[in-house]
């Protein structure tokens, strides 16, 4: 192993020696355990940032740049490909490509500024150090599901989330937590275990092996029976699904949402949302093609109804946290139909939709537990007059509504444009006039997510305070809240502004899984 | 093998393949002896000799491990391979960790000391006598002698009724599965003439026609007793009760070591005596067995309020698990699948018992730890825990995660195995059974995460104390975290046991 292999096991398990050492001061030490916590997701960023460089300065983007750096082993410069479980013939393989490397570098960088906006904002009961530590080990999990080339090591780094989101949302979580924490659980739970039984599948009529890029090459899988093929894509779909999560499996999310402290929810909403996500693009299509094909017009169908189906919950929502969990049912609804499209436009716009709602809703969710923290609240109803009372929190939302609803110039607009644009052309073997039907549908949802933001943005931002909260000292947009948001605010705008930054990065990548 | 023909044989007696047994004896012995001329009831001597009687014994099973010779004696009825190694080594480490666990509840109750140690002791000289028995006689043997003190040790709380009751339902239903079993044996050993597995298996695999439902009867009668033995659904009713009134250490020595040995007589039963017998469509009961414990077990341990009862059913499920890789391993018969599909499922039994007793170990003495302080097992009780001690209630999330199959704790690659056993095998029997147990992981899940819920979601009552470790349980629960955490996150562990035990002849 090379300098750039050791680089990318360390974005993985620095957050892991991190932990370590939290769990070796003593909890009334808080001081300590924020600066270790933040000096390993600082580390950890840097190192993800290391590889983005290296990625981009030497062009791997390109495919030929790329090839010629390859060594004598086959092996990309960032590649380890280690014996881990030789008796199921897994082994520890880790790679990045431009699918995995945006949303690595996008983990590594929300949970930094998670760590920043908890510093002095630790949700009843407090306890930084089991909260930090919780952290530290849902970021070891997020950054190596990005990296694995192994199913079975992917496996293991999907279900690492599940435990530390599971008492963050228990512990720290509001009133309901329980029941939410729970519900979570058991749906991604529920969705694993068939995804495992899918992974154990392709190996044993794959050519046993659980590495991805030989699976993708793999005869055995190629030639296989169509019933087989169908029944394992099935099988990943329903525990890919479940975590995006797409209709009808998406009743978990809200409640998770709405429960969840601030850092879980944006967390949860901005890196591990994608995990579905990306298990489609990264395992499920490109293995079984075939497959995907027969299936793909029933998640389109299925990501329009998410579409319509968040935009039409978000508006009866009463609570403002519930409206953007639900505003995520939508959201991941656009990446879907990206995906569903099945072509190179529409898995890019997927990626870029991946990212740009991590980053958005992230701050959306941020505000909305600025906002709950100010005011003791979130219910739309007695809220009002932020501009007046904290007029740079005001604006702040806005910008991020305006952002969500897609509004051309800012990040959001590059996920769901594309999305939309893809299903006007889908991939050869769909229906056309059946993703045009759904381009169609998603574009009436575009117009209700302009509405429900806005109307949101009105509840929460215009207007005059509410009688109760008239003479209540209202703090403005604090220290530590502007270091944790003003990167995100600039990256809204930069990728808005110049798309390119992302898509260079993801082209090359989508192309050479799905082009052609 | 005739009777005869081994009598007139006059074997040299290889000292080395029975040391373990040997120093066992020479334990329970030792701790007999120094009760009589010892300094008296109540004291720390037999718990000490016990664990070195038990260290002891597990230094033979390295060197003979080392040595790498399979040891066949009195003509393949007693082998000592690698299989029958890998499993004595763990029943002597399953041993040690329940007399860690058992030093403190023994010492500070009001019990008769080195009789437990040397009830204890017995049976797991029994079980390390079946690892290596492959002979029907020498497989029942064993097993008596694994269960008979287990049926005294039950009731070893004399003036607790539920102690008396865990023992009598024990020893009531544990008898009349012996006699089940030894009916069914009988039948087998009518077609085919002999008690050596080996024998059996090839005189099964010449069986006429006719006779064919005379072995199924046989085949299937032996199968209800073991069923009655590692407490399969519809024979499992006994364990709750048994095991909330049994003193917990028994308990978990029960969930684990005893039951382990069922499975182990049973593992040996299929594959060296019944192979070639899939006609009789053994495996179709065992994929009941398989089904039904998963789903009733996990079904009955979520309405469950007491820990232990709850870890009872659990281990109810558990044993479901173990048995789907079985049932997969005679659907691999049936289809005349390659040997590789039943070495697969061969080394997943081998994993999951492992890994289910490191686990399950782990998980009771935490449960002793907890009641030393509460007095009590109701989960209620663990309320607040990780709130006033903080490592014990992270250290049972880990055993309850592991239980549940959550990775990176070590009962994902158990599960895993399971899994990987039931698709191997393939066809509609095969994959229907991982989907059922898929369904049942996430129902297991549930009350696992109850008690977790419990300890980290709920606020402590007043005024409670952190609990007091005593330094044996401290030791027990500090090798279960650290088996468990290992082995999830470096598998190859167990699976490098498993891979050399495929060669057990």
């Amino acid at each position: 192993m090379n300098f750039n292999s050791w680089a990318l096991t360390a974005v993985v398990f620095l957050p892991l020696v991190g932990l370590a050492v939290v769990l070796l001061i003593p909890k009334e030490d808080e001081n300590a355990i924020k600066q270790v916590t933040l000096l390993t997701t600082l580390a950890t960023l840097a190192a993800s940032l290391y590889v983005l460089f290296h990625w981009v300065s030497n062009k791997f983007y390109e495919a030929d740049k790329l090839a010629a750096f390859v060594d004598e082993h086959g092996r990309t410069p960032f590649e380890v490909n280690k014996s881990w479980i030789e008796v199921i013939n897994s082994n520890y393989h880790i790679e990045v490509d431009g699918l995995g490397l945006p949303m690595m570098v996008l983990s590594a960088f929300v949970t930094v500024l998670c760590v920043i906006y908890s510093w002095n904002h630790f949700p009843e009961p407090h306890n930084p150090k089991a909260f930090l530590a919780l952290v530290l080990l849902l970021e070891v999990g997020m950054n190596g599901t990005f990296v694995a080339q192994d199913l079975i090591l992917f496996f293991i780094f999907f279900e690492i989330v599940l435990l530390p989101m599971y008492f963050m949302i228990g512990v720290w979580g509001g009133p309901n937590r329980e029941y939410a924490s729970i519900k979570f659980f058991l749906f991604t739970l529920f969705g694993s275990a068939f995804m495992l039984l899918g992974f154990l599948a392709l190996f044993f009529k794959g050519g046993r092996t659980f590495d991805i890029q030989e699976l993708m090459a793999s005869p055995e899988i190629a030639n296989m029976p169509r019933s087989t093929q169908l029944l394992i894509f099935g099988g990943l779909a329903l525990g890919f699904a479940i975590k995006v999560p797409m209709f009808p499996f998406h009743t978990w999310l809200p409640d998770a949402h709405t429960e969840a402290p601030t850092v879980g929810s944006v967390l949860l909403a901005a890196i591990l949302l994608k995990l579905g996500t990306y298990g489609f693009i990264k395992i499920a299509l490109p293995i079984l093609p075939e497959a995907f094909e027969t299936y793909a017009p029933w998640i389109g169908g299925l990501a329009v109804i998410g579409i319509i189906y968040g935009a039409l919950g978000c508006l009866a929502q009463k609570d403002m946290k519930r409206l953007i969990a639900f505003s995520s049912v939508a959201h991941m609804g656009y990446v879907m139909l990206g995906i569903a499209s099945g072509t190179t436009v529409g898995i890019n716009a997927a990626v870029f939709g991946m990212v740009a709602h991590g980053l958005i809703t992230g701050m959306l969710f941020f505000l909305a537990g600025s906002v709950q923290h100010t005011f003791h609240t979130r219910e739309l109803s007695r809220l009002g007059g932020l501009l007046i009372q904290a007029p740079k929190m005001g604006w702040i939302l806005g910008f991020c509504a305006m952002a969500s609803l897609g509004l051309p110039g800012l990040a959001g607009f590059w996920g769901e444009f594309p999305a939309i644009l893809s299903a006007f052309n889908p991939r050869p073997g769909l229906s056309v006039e059946l993703f045009r039907f759904y381009m169609v549908v998603a574009a009436v949802g575009t117009v209700l997510a302009a509405g429900y933001l806005l109307w949101m943005l009105q509840k929460v931002a215009f207007g005059t305070p509410k009688d109760e909260f008239k003479d209540a000292h209202i703090h403005d947009v604090s220290r530590a809240e502007w270091i944790a948001w003003l990167p995100l605010l600039l990256l809204i705008v930069a990728l808005g502004v110049y798309p390119n930054l992302l898509f260079k990065l993801t082209d090359s990548s989508v192309t050479a899984l799905f082009g052609g | 093998m005739d009777l005869v023909q081994a009598a007139g044989t006059n074997p040299v007696f290889d000292w080395h393949a029975f040391a373990p047994e040997i120093v066992l004896v020479g334990t329970i012995l030792a701790v007999l002896l120094a009760d009589l001329v010892g300094p008296g009831r109540n004291s720390w001597q037999a718990s000490r000799l016990a664990s070195v009687g038990v260290l002891g014994a597990l230094v033979p099973v390295l060197t003979l491990g080392n040595d790498g010779v399979d040891r066949v004696l009195f003509d393949g009825a007693y082998v000592v391979d690698n299989y029958a190694l890998a499993l004595k080594g763990f029943f002597l480490v399953a041993t040690y960790l329940t007399i860690l666990m058992s030093v403190d509840h023994i010492g500070e109750g009001d019990y008769y000391q080195s009789e437990y140690y040397f009830l204890l002791l017995t049976s797991v000289l029994g079980m390390t006598v079946m690892a290596s028995a492959r002979d029907l006689i020498s497989i029942f043997v064993a097993l008596e002698t694994i269960s008979i003190p287990t049926y005294v040790l039950a009731g070893f709380r004399k003036h607790d009724r539920k102690s008396n009751e865990a023992s009598i339902k024990y020893y009531v239903i544990g008898a009349l599965s012996s006699a089940i079993m030894l009916y069914g044996m009988s039948f087998v050993y009518g077609v085919t003439g002999t008690t050596m597995l080996k024998g059996i298996n090839a005189g099964l695999a010449g069986v006429a026609s006719d006779e064919l439902a005379l072995v199924a009867v046989g085949v299937f009668l032996t199968l209800v007793g073991f069923a009655f033995k590692v407490s399969a659904f519809p024979f499992h009713w006994w364990a709750p009760d048994t095991y909330e009134g049994a003193p917990t250490p028994v308990t978990a020595f029960l969930s684990v070591a005893s039951k382990a040995g069922g499975f182990v007589a049973l593992l040996s039963i299929l594959y060296f005596g019944f192979d070639q017998q899939a006609d009789t469509k053994w495996w179709l009961v065992v994929w009941i067995f398989a089904a039904m414990s998963m789903t009733w077990g996990n079904l009955g341990a979520l309405k469950q309020t007491n820990i232990v009862r709850m870890l009872a059913y659990s281990s109810v499920a558990q044993g479901g698990f173990i048995l789907v890789p079985l049932a997969a391993y005679g659907i691999a018969i049936d289809h005349d699948l390659s040997a590789s599909v039943r070495d697969t499922a061969w080394q997943s039994v081998v994993v999951y018992l492992l890994t289910y007793g490191v686990m399950n170990l782990g998980a009771f003495a935490v449960v002793i730890a907890v009641a030393r302080r509460t007095r009590s097992g109701e989960i209620d009780s663990y309320s607040g825990l990780f709130q006033h001690s903080p490592a014990l209630a992270v250290i049972m999330s880990l055993f309850l995660a592991s239980l549940a199959g959550i990775p990176p704790v070590a009962g994902w690659f158990a599960k895993f195995t399971m899994f990987r056993a039931a698709i191997d095998a393939g066809g509609g029997w095969g994959v229907t059974l991982a989907v059922i147990a898929g369904v049942n992981s996430v129902i297991a899940a549930f009350y696992y995460l109850n008690v977790v819920r419990m300890m980290w979601f709920r606020p402590a009552p007043e005024g409670a104390e952190p609990v007091r470790m005593p330094a044996a349980l401290s030791t027990s629960i500090a090798f279960c975290v650290t088996g468990v955490v290992a082995v999830g996150v470096y598998p190859q562990l167990f699976g490098k046991i498993a891979d050399l035990v495929t060669t057990g002849g």
